[in-house]
């Protein structure tokens, strides 16, 4: 009895599983015999833009008769890091949405393919284009810019000084008759400060990054932040530290939270916190940065666009739907009015500061920026200069000048590698 | 004929049970399958024979052989040991098993494997793929060059460009043909469509060859030097010229400018005599390059012994604290006497019902020294630098941990304590031992038997406890005075993701993964070692 039942059992199990096999042989080689799009090409977005780019998806599939397949993923650095994975072994995308930032890294590892831009680069602003070029080539299409702004609450303050320094009088005034509790809020960290909200103050004391090439690039051989101007602010890095301007302990969400209380009169602050200052009820208006130094003040500009992978096999199709599709302006009103970035072609720009003037305002201020730089090396760079500029504010880092050389040759010797 | 044996009256003869019958369905005796379980095994052995099937065919066709023949292989295996009687405790170890296989020993192998190479930012391809992307990039438009209208034409299965300069004049050239003037082609608007003798592509029939497009490369003249026509999207071309040359023969590429040969030094990538290198590179084997380098690298030898030093002080604190504040939990409310035990002990687990992720940013934001919740209310706003003081920081960290670790270890020992029978416990107090001398002689040594070797496991979770350290400081204070990228509280692991990810110009994966399986060997020998030594415990039970 027991041999047949193992025998039996053998049988059964062996009769299902041929039979699932079969099935499923069955199943797939059905598929062949179906006809293919001549090409597909495969476009990496985010949750913010992937409805909109449906549309401009569908148009190109009208026109030309290939097919757009969107694949959502999220933004940063997962997209980043999969995109240089996936691309080298043939299976990645074709096209990708990312940030200017990611552009030194994306380059170095020959993942992005140059993007020819013909005469519709004129159509940009220069500091989008160089923001979307790495040592001399242009490799993305942009289509958002951001970037931060001096924002005022006008129920404490009418208006907006000159220069910096008297910014930080009239907020110490208005604290003074007790209408609000800080003179000025500029997010921070307690351990690695904020250089990117700090810039614009300290290029405004004429030490920027790095200096620039003719055709406006970063030179990353040309390291700027050691020189004069930067001594002279690290020494009014621990004034405001001592004054209460700068607080380590204000982090960006608290310092988001108090100005929405309308504890303070003037904020450092980018477009994504403008929600939050409409829900509050805070009657706010966007200014320049005012200047603190000798020299205007450039703050950082983010710029967010599509680039083209190297080893795109549709590298025609490609190009044209970044470069004659989503650089129209209707894809990029469209796309603008998804994510709320005001857009990079100028002509779309201008229809949307039209309408919106918060978008206006941080568009005149981007205009003076200059682009996040986006050599593979800024990782060891930010680490530094956000770590010195802590310890200078605390006023835990001895003389300002030995402290602010100090991490200039470190931010030297890291990019010298 | 009378039988003259009778059978005596069995008292127990109520239970009237014919001798002969075959045990109920359901009740399955030991040694014979019920039809249930046997039905249960085929199904899903069944399943998983047809996805293996599916699978070895799949992997067959992709030319993966390897993996193809070891697939089949383990649901050979499977099968034979799920179809016979007896390999019990095989039958129990198999699922464990695959998925270690799969998921941590395959994981372990790769980094090793990657260890060998220098794959990384910059060296992440082939080499001809980075031969491909160093000619596409430096090929440059030339600043001043025109937009050209153009078409593509094909004749013979070759295909060619007709452009139209900005002069309005049209010209055809392929190839290995430069540009001639082509007075004959046919026009619509200012811009020629058309040449006798070729076939104009319509836009599906250049997508068709779009990547042959793309790569063609129309000399202007005769001069090389003078540029080339490419198109990107195929409707407009313009002047290209090359700002370096490759060489397949000396396998060098040279600048056109300024001459400077970049030759393959076998370094991954082409070198300059002057250091520079092109980027970007391509993946090589440098053997036991990146654990020299981990030992002598100079940004880590350094604070290397500060960082062991406090990985083994943090994971020790852990463990022990964790240990006691669980175990003391565990017997005080283990005791009937209390009111109320099921809501302390739900109030206890709760630390462990949230995420790491999540408790650690909120705690860093509770350490706030000015607006955090621990210096505004608790201690009247007081500006303890709870984050940003070296020792104050690593008190923190401490801090934070024991809270996170407290209620698995209250879990557990509440688990082992219920398991203690309580006869042992009656006869010491019958013996006069006081609670403490209860404690120490038979509690805990019976606890520990079922609790040393989740202590050795929590004791290597810790030493690699990334998230906490980078969640709360994200590596701690940092010392601005040195030029070591390392904070306060660093431990090994946070060390090597600063080291080998973003310190020098782009992540190492290969430095990264010689230092994993450095730290992989140093923790598999401590627990190795803490498991021997527990093996005293298992003579007491």
């Amino acid at each position: 009895m027991r041999v047949n039942r193992g025998i039996a059992t053998g049988f059964v199990a062996g009769g299902v599983v041929l039979a699932a096999t079969l099935s499923g042989c069955s199943g797939g080689s059905g598929d062949d015999t179906s006809s293919e799009p001549p090409a597909t090409l495969t476009v990496w977005v985010d949750a913010n833009r992937v409805e909109e780019m449906e549309d401009i998806a569908a148009e190109f599939e009208a026109d030309k008769g290939i097919e757009v397949e969107l694949v959502q993923k999220e933004y940063g650095d997962v997209m980043r890091e999969d995109f240089i994975q996936q691309v080298p072994t043939g299976e990645g995308p074709d096209i990708m949405v990312g940030g200017n930032d990611w552009l030194g890294q994306l380059a170095q590892n020959g993942v992005v393919a140059p993007l020819e831009l013909g005469d519709a680069a004129a159509n940009f602003p220069e500091v989008a284009i160089r923001a979307m070029s790495y040592e001399g080539v242009t490799y993305g299409l942009p289509v958002s810019l951001e970037n931060i702004a001096l924002v005022r609450n006008t129920a404490l303050a009418d208006s907006t000084p000159a220069t910096w320094d008297e910014l930080v009088a009239k907020g110490q005034a208005v604290v003074a008759s007790g209408a609000a509790q800080y003179p000025v809020l500029i997010p921070s960290d307690p351990v690695d400060s904020d250089p990117y909200h700090l810039y614009p103050l300290q290029t405004s004391y004429g030490a920027p990054l790095f200096g620039t090439n003719e055709d406006g690039s970063y030179n990353p051989e040309d390291l700027l932040i050691g020189s004069e101007g930067g001594n002279e602010f690290a020494a009014k890095l621990i004034e405001w530290g001592a004054d209460g301007v700068i607080n380590t302990n204000i982090t960006g969400d608290i310092a988001r939270d108090e100005f929405a209380a309308g504890k303070s009169p003037y904020m450092l602050s980018g477009p994504w916190n403008l929600p939050v200052f409409q829900e509050a009820g805070i009657d706010y208006a966007i200014e320049a940065i005012p200047q603190a130094g000798p020299e205007a003040p450039t703050p950082f500009v983010g710029v967010q666009g599509f680039f083209v992978s190297a080893q795109s096999k549709n590298a025609l199709a490609a190009n044209e739907f970044v470069v004659n599709y989503i650089g129209s302006e209707d894809a990029q009103l469209a796309l603008y009015e998804a994510g709320g970035r005001p857009p990079a072609l100028l002509s779309a720009f201008e229809v949307a500061a039209a309408t919106n003037p918060d978008v206006s305002a941080y568009g005149e201020v981007g205009l003076t920026g200059v682009p996040m730089p986006a050599i593979p090396e800024m990782g060891a760079v930010w680490d530094n200069w956000g770590s010195t500029q802590s310890a200078l504010v605390n006023n835990t880092a001895g003389d300002p000048t030995e402290a602010w050389q100090a991490m200039a040759a470190r931010i030297q010797a890291a990019i010298d590698g | 004929m009378h039988s003259t044996i009778e059978r005596a009256a069995d008292p127990d003869s109520a239970n009237d049970r014919p001798a002969a019958a075959p045990p109920p369905r359901g009740q399955a005796p030991f040694g014979s399958a019920s039809l249930r379980v046997v039905l249960i095994k085929v199904i899903a052995l069944g399943i998983l024979d047809a996805l293996v099937v599916y699978a070895a065919l799949v992997l067959a066709l992709n030319d993966d052989w390897l993996l193809s023949i070891a697939v089949i292989a383990a649901a050979v295996a499977v099968n034979w040991v799920y179809l016979r009687r007896d390999a019990l405790p095989a039958k129990y170890l198999i699922p464990g098993t695959i998925f270690l296989v799969v998921f941590q020993m395959y994981a372990i192998v790769y980094s090793g494997y990657i260890a060998f190479t220098n794959y990384g930012d910059g060296h992440i391809g082939t080499k001809e793929d980075a031969i491909e992307v160093l000619i596409d990039k430096s090929l440059v438009r030339v600043p001043e060059s025109p937009a050209y209208a153009m078409v593509v034409l094909e004749r013979a299965g070759q295909l060619a460009f007709l452009v139209t300069g900005p002069d309005g004049e049209a010209a055809v050239g392929s190839d290995d043909r430069p540009l001639e003037p082509a007075p004959s082609a046919r026009f619509d608007g200012g811009k020629a469509v058309g040449l006798e003798g070729y076939a104009t592509l319509d836009f599906a029939d250049m997508i068709a060859s779009q990547e042959l497009i793309a790569s063609m490369s129309v000399p202007l003249t005769a001069d090389p030097n003078d540029g080339a026509l490419r198109t990107p999207d195929g409707s407009q071309a313009f002047v290209y010229s090359a700002t370096m040359q490759y060489d397949p023969e000396t396998d060098a590429f040279v600048d056109v400018a300024t001459g400077t040969r970049y030759v393959d030094t076998g370094d991954g990538a082409f070198v300059a005599p002057d250091g520079r290198e092109l980027m970007p590179g391509w993946k090589i084997d440098v053997g036991f390059e990146n654990f020299a380098r981990a030992f002598t690298e100079e940004s880590i030898r350094e604070p290397l012994f500060a960082v062991v030093v406090w990985t083994l002080v943090f994971a020790g604190f852990t463990v022990g604290a964790t240990f006691a504040a669980g175990v003391f939990l565990a017997v005080v409310l283990d005791d009937w006497r209390l009111r109320f035990r099921r809501t302390f002990r739900v109030l206890v687990i709760l630390p462990y019902a949230f995420p790491v992720f999540l408790s650690a940013i909120i705690w860093s934001g509770m350490l706030n020294p000015q607006f955090g919740f621990i210096n505004q209310v608790l201690l009247g706003g007081a500006q303890i630098p709870w984050l940003t003081d070296p020792v104050l920081a690593k008190i923190s960290i401490l801090t934070v941990s024991l809270w996170l670790g407290y209620p698995y270890m209250f879990l557990v020992a509440t688990g082992a304590l219920q398991s203690i029978p309580s006869e042992l416990i009656e006869a010491a107090k019958v013996d006069g031992a006081g609670p403490w001398a209860i404690f120490r002689r038979i509690k805990l040594p019976l606890l520990m038997v079922s609790m040393a070797p989740l202590l050795i496991a929590s004791f290597a979770f810790n030493f690699n406890n990334f998230n906490l350290i980078y969640m709360l400081t994200r590596g701690g204070p940092q010392d601005i005075s040195t030029d070591m990228n390392v904070g306060a509280t660093d431990i090994l692991i946070t060390l090597v993701y600063k080291v080998a990810f973003g310190e020098t110009g782009g992540r190492d994966f290969g430095l990264a993964s010689a230092f994993s399986i450095i730290i992989f060997v140093l923790v598999a020998i401590i627990s190795l070692v803490s498991f021997r030594q527990t093996k005293a415990l298992e003579e007491l039970n």
